[in-house]
């Protein structure tokens, strides 16, 4: 800041003596985010076989109720965690791309198995080959399917990731490949 | 080897229009001309002693290469006396039509437009011959041996 000791000392007694540390800012961030880490929304966008371990990881067994996620929102608008789940051909792409899009900001992006990832053992015609390629993904969890314990493993690095996160972090409105 | 009665009866009755016949290990058989199919198709279903009521699949195989390059596949089932047998109609490309066998099982509705969508071969007298698996705007037939492997059609997103 270029201030001597002896002028830090003296700004104490101004402003962040009443303000703490002039780092209101960072704090609320820090608070708002350890918040959300326990309590994300999702959306699960569910398309094939993976759907399958993503019912058991979200039953009792599993029980991802414990990390805070335990409330699938069926409506976009009330989702912050897109849970991306099976493989993506080129005909549901805008639909997913759509959902994406009316999510409320700020919103993660998690995908759930090896076709999500990267479009998996398919390279045809029919299927996206990772959905990155249309809208922007937080964490990645391969398996054909993955096992549950890989995706409590892959939703504690979401926490992880969204403890650090800043406000400026978030990707913010469309995805790129939205046709206007 | 004696033949099932499926394929006597079809031999007998339609003696010009079967062009070959098998039963490999017991699988009945029939390679038929597809001027004929719903006529064939409609004495299977309804001969007394067949009864082949359920049609269980049909489909289309691509012989690129072959004259004719197309084959239109079809699997019936007699409920009644647990028979099976499979019909085979060879469609040149020149002239990709085949008769639509709805009137006869109305199942093959979805079926007749799977293989349009995917093979390019059309079904006369369907009622709703469009698409059904891909979506509009999509040109070619991805499933014929000739559509290149790497072409991408997306709606959205790169040509990945």
């Amino acid at each position: 800041m270029g201030m001597t000791e002896e002028r830090g000392e003296k700004a104490e007694e101004g402003l962040e003596r009443i303000l703490g540390n002039s780092i209101l800012l960072t704090k609320l961030d820090a608070i708002i985010d350890w918040g959300r880490k326990y309590s994300f929304f999702l959306y699960p966008f569910v398309t094939a076989c993976c759907g399958m371990e993503f019912m058991s990881l979200a039953g009792p067994r599993y029980d991802l109720d414990r990390f805070g996620s335990a409330l699938p929102r069926f409506s976009p608008r009330q989702a912050d965690l897109l849970m991306v789940v099976g493989t993506i051909s080129h005909k549901q792409a805008p639909i997913l791309v759509k959902i994406y899009n009316q999510m409320t900001e700020p919103k993660w992006v998690f995908s759930f198995g090896v076709c999500t990832t990267s479009g998996g053992f398919y390279d045809n015609y029919a299927t996206v080959l990772g959905i990155d390629t249309l809208i922007p993904v937080d964490v990645y969890v391969p398996g054909c399917p993955p096992r549950p314990e890989m995706v409590i493993d892959g939703l504690l690095l979401l926490q992880k990731k969204v403890m650090r996160e800043k406000w400026s972090d978030w990707p913010r409105g469309p995805a790129p490949v939205t046709k206007k | 080897m004696e033949l099932s009665i499926t394929l006597k009866k079809l031999k007998e009755r339609f003696h010009n229009s079967i062009i070959d016949i098998h039963s490999f290990r017991g699988d009945d058989t029939a390679i038929v001309k597809k001027e004929d199919i719903l006529r064939i198709t409609k004495f299977l279903r309804d001969d007394e002693e067949l009864l082949y009521n359920f049609m269980m699949d049909l489909t289309a195989v691509d012989y690129l290469g072959r004259e004719p390059r197309f084959e239109v596949v079809y699997h019936l089932y007699s409920l009644k006396y647990n028979k099976r047998v499979r019909i085979k109609a060879p469609v040149p490309e020149q002239d990709c039509t085949i008769d639509s066998i709805i009137s006869i099982w109305i199942a093959a509705d979805w079926f007749e437009r799977e293989a349009y969508d995917l093979y390019g071969i059309i079904f006369k007298g369907h009622p709703n011959l469009k698409r059904i698996l891909l979506y509009e705007g999509f040109k070619g037939y991805p499933l014929r041996k000739d559509y290149p492997v790497r072409k991408r059609q997306p709606l959205i997103g790169p040509e990945n």
